[in-house]
C-alpha cells in the first residue's frame, strides 16, 4: 500500500467549549477513494473545512507528504494541491462557464496582462470534454446549467489545476439517480487520474460503489474505520444508520404508527 | 465575443441536441447594457421631436457636460455594485474632497496642489475606511455607507463653518497653482460649434478603462465573482477583502476627481452640496443593467445611464417643461428601465 499523501492524526477542533471534532484520524492515498460518512451534524463539514484551509484545527496533527502542516487560507491549501468541491460548488451563478472554470487562476497574456479568453475557452472545453461533458455555449451563466453539469465543472476545474487530493462534499446529495450516476463516474475518473479522493456523503450506497476505504463520523468522533475488504454494503449501511439505534427506533415506530411501515435503511 | 465561432474543436464534439445554438441577436440582447441603449435612443428621439434647442449642435457640449458630471461617478459606482456593494456616501464625499482641497490650501496658505494631493489621500482613505468597516463588522454596505453619508455631511458643514465662519469655502482663484490646476480639472476645448468640458474626456476615458478592466482583466473577473458569490470566490482563492476595498477606493478616487472639478470650475465649494447625488449615481448604474444584488452589470451601461440623465435634465429645460417634474420623470424612467432590463434578460435567456 502506498504512502498516504495526506494524513490526519487525532485531529480535533473546538469552538470554545463545543468540541465539533475529536480525535479524527484519516489517511488519503493517491489513486484511492476515501469515503467519509456521517449524518447531519456529525462533523463532516468541520473536517472538510480544516483540510481545505478555511478553519484551523486545535488538536492533533495534519501531515502532507509526511510533513506537519497547517493551512492559513484556502489559497494555501490549494497551492499544496488540495482542492475542494463544495456542496454549493463555489461557482458564481451569474458568471459564464469559462470565467468560473478559471476563477482565481486566470490565464493572461501580453504586456498588459489581459485575459487570454480564447485559450481559456479552449482549455475549458477540452477539460470538460475529457470528462464527457459538452456545454454548447461556454458563455452561458453557470446558474442556467443542471446540477450534474455544475458538479462536473467544479470537479474538472479541480483536476485541471493540479490537485493531488480532491475533496468532494456531498456531490450527489442534491442530484437525481441518473445525475448521481454521472457524478460517481467522474469520481472514478478522478481516482484513475491518480488523485487522492475524499468523498463526503451520507449515502452508503453511493459510497460503497466507489470507495476503497470508509470512515464513519458520529458526533465528531470516528465510529468506524475500515477497508472495503472488511465490509459489506449491509454492514456499512447498518453502521451508518446507527445499527442498534435504528432497530430500536423501528420497534418504537411499529408500536405507534398507523401501519407496519419499515423504516428506510438509508 | 466572437471567439466562440473561431474556436477549434468546438464543432466536432457531440452537442446536446436539446440546446440549439443561440442566434447572434439573442446573444447581443442578453448583454446587460441593452436596456439602457434602447432607453437612450427613445429619450433622444423624444427630445429631438419636442424640444427645438435640443436639435442645436452647439448644445451637445452642454448635454455631455451634464452627463459627464454623473458619469464620472456612475462608472465606479457601477463597478462597486457589480462587486456586490453600495456606496451611499459617494455624493457627499465629492463635496468633502473639494472642501478639503480648498480649506487646506486656503487655511495654511499653501500651494493649491498640496491641497489637491491631500484631498486625494483623504478621498482614498474614506473609500478604504468604508470597505474596511464593512468587512470588519459584516454589516450590509447600505448601513455602513449610510453612516458615512451622515458623518461626512456633518463634517462638511461643521468644519467649513469652523474654519471660515461661512457655509462655503473662500475663493481660492488667486492662490499659487490655481491656474495650472484649473487647466487640468476645469478647462474646456472648442471643437467647431461644440464646446467640450474636460470632464467629458475624463468620463470617456474612465468608461473605457473600467470596461476594459471589468471584461478583459483578472481584476474584472474577481469583481464579478465577489459580487456574485463572495463565499464561492473566497473558497477558490479570490482575495475578496482586497477586491472590495479596492472598489471602494476606486469610488473614492472618482469622488476626488469630481470634487476637484467642482472646486476649479466655481473657485469655491458649497458645504451643503452633493446630498441626494448618490442615488443618481446608483440609478444610472441600475439603468445601465447592474443588479442590486451584485454579480452582474456593465460600466458602459452605467455611462449610457448617465447620458440619459444628461439628456433628460436639459431636454426638459429645452422643451420648456416645468423642471419641477424632473425628479418624477427620473423615478418613472428608473422603473421603466428596470422593467425593460428584466424583460429583455428573460427573453434573451430563453432564446
Amino acid at each position: 500500500m502506498s504512502v498516504p499523501v495526506l494524513e490526519l492524526d487525532e485531529v480535533g477542533k473546538s469552538y470554545g467549549n463545543v468540541h465539533a471534532l475529536r480525535g479524527v484520524s484519516l489517511r488519503v492515498r493517491q489513486g484511492e477513494v476515501t469515503c467519509v460518512l456521517g449524518d447531519n451534524g456529525a462533523g463532516k463539514s468541520t473536517l472538510i473545512k480544516i483540510i481545505a484551509g478555511l478553519h484551523d484545527y486545535t488538536d492533533g496533527a495534519m501531515r502532507l507528504d509526511g510533513a506537519d502542516c497547517r493551512f492559513g487560507s484556502p489559497r494555501a491549501a490549494q497551492s499544496s494541491g488540495i482542492a475542494t468541491v463544495y456542496q454549493d460548488l463555489a461557482l458564481a451563478p451569474l458568471m459564464s462557464v469559462w470565467r468560473n472554470f478559471f476563477l482565481a487562476n486566470e490565464l493572461r497574456k501580453g504586456p498588459l496582462r489581459m485575459l487570454d479568453i480564447a485559450r481559456m475557452k479552449r482549455i475549458c472545453h477540452e477539460e470538460l470534454a475529457k470528462m464527457g461533458v459538452v456545454i454548447p455555449d461556454l458563455d452561458r451563466p453557470v446558474g442556467s446549467l443542471s446540477g450534474g453539469q455544475r458538479q462536473c465543472i467544479a470537479i474538472a476545474r479541480a483536476i485541471y489545476f493540479g490537485a493531488r487530493v480532491i475533496i468532494l462534499d456531498e456531490p450527489t446529495a442534491a442530484l437525481g439517480v441518473k445525475q448521481s450516476g454521472v457524478v460517481l463516474k467522474y469520481v472514478v475518473k478522478a481516482r484513475d487520474a491518480g488523485l487522492g479522493v475524499i468523498f463526503i456523503t451520507h449515502n452508503p450506497h453511493h459510497a460503497y460503489l466507489v470507495g476503497n476505504h470508509f470512515v464513519i463520523l458520529k458526533l465528531g468522533r470516528v465510529v468506524l474505520d475500515a477497508n472495503r475488504a472488511e465490509l459489506t454494503l449491509d454492514r456499512l449501511t447498518a453502521e451508518m444508520a446507527g445499527g442498534q439505534e435504528l432497530a430500536e427506533l423501528s420497534h418504537e415506530l411499529r408500536g405507534t404508527g398507523p401501519g407496519n411501515q419499515e423504516v428506510p435503511t438509508s | 465575443m466572437t471567439a466562440a465561432a473561431t474556436e477549434p474543436g468546438r464543432t466536432e464534439a457531440a452537442r446536446d441536441d436539446r440546446v440549439a445554438r443561440r442566434s447572434l441577436a439573442a446573444r447581443l440582447l442578453s448583454r446587460p447594457e441593452v436596456g439602457s441603449l434602447v432607453g437612450a435612443v427613445v429619450i433622444f428621439l423624444l427630445f429631438m421631436a419636442v424640444a427645438v434647442p435640443f436639435r442645436n449642435v452647439a448644445n451637445v457640449g452642454t448635454i455631455l457636460y451634464g452627463a459627464s458630471a454623473i458619469g464620472i461617478m456612475a462608472v465606479p459606482v457601477a463597478l462597486l455594485m457589480i462587486g456586490g456593494e453600495f456606496d451611499l456616501s459617494a455624493g457627499v464625499a465629492v463635496t468633502t474632497s473639494g472642501l478639503a482641497a480648498s480649506l487646506i490650501a486656503w487655511n495654511f496658505g499653501l500651494n493649491v496642489w498640496v491641497g489637491v494631493a491631500l484631498a486625494l489621500v483623504l478621498s482614498l482613505a474614506i473609500g478604504a475606511f468604508n470597505g474596511w468597516l464593512l468587512l470588519r463588522t459584516g454589516l450590509p454596505s447600505f448601513l455602513v455607507t449610510l453612516g458615512t453619508f451622515f458623518v461626512l455631511q456633518g463634517i462638511n458643514l461643521g468644519v467649513t463653518r469652523l474654519l471660515t465662519g461661512n457655509v462655503a469655502t473662500a475663493d481660492i482663484s488667486d492662490m499659487d497653482g490655481f491656474a495650472a490646476a484649473q487647466r487640468i480639472f476645469g478647462s474646456e476645448v472648442v471643437l467647431g460649434p461644440v464646446t467640450l468640458k474636460v470632464t467629458v474626456l475624463y468620463w470617456v476615458v474612465l468608461t473605457a478603462l473600467a470596461a476594459h478592466v471589468l471584461l478583459r482583466t483578472r481584476t474584472g473577473n474577481w469583481i464579478f465573482a465577489v459580487g456574485g458569490d463572495a463565499a464561492a470566490a473566497r473558497a477558490v482563492g479570490v482575495p475578496v477583502r482586497g477586491t472590495k476595498i479596492g472598489l471602494f477606493m476606486a469610488v473614492g478616487f472618482c469622488c476626488w476627481l469630481s470634487g476637484m472639478h467642482l472646486l476649479f470650475q466655481f473657485n469655491t465649494v458649497q458645504s451643503g452640496e452633493g446630498i441626494g447625488k448618490e442615488f443618481i449615481f446608483i440609478i444610472a448604474a441600475v439603468i445601465g443593467g447592474c443588479l442590486l444584488t451584485g454579480g452582474y452589470g456593465s460600466v458602459v451601461g452605467a455611462s449610457v445611464g448617465a447620458l440619459i440623465f444628461g439628456m433628460t435634465q436639459l431636454g426638459i429645460n429645452y422643451a420648456g417643461w416645468n423642471p419641477d417634474w424632473f425628479k418624477t420623470f427620473l423615478g418613472v424612467m428608473l422603473l421603466l428601465a428596470t422593467l425593460v432590463n428584466v424583460y429583455v434578460k428573460r427573453k434573451a435567456d430563453l432564446r
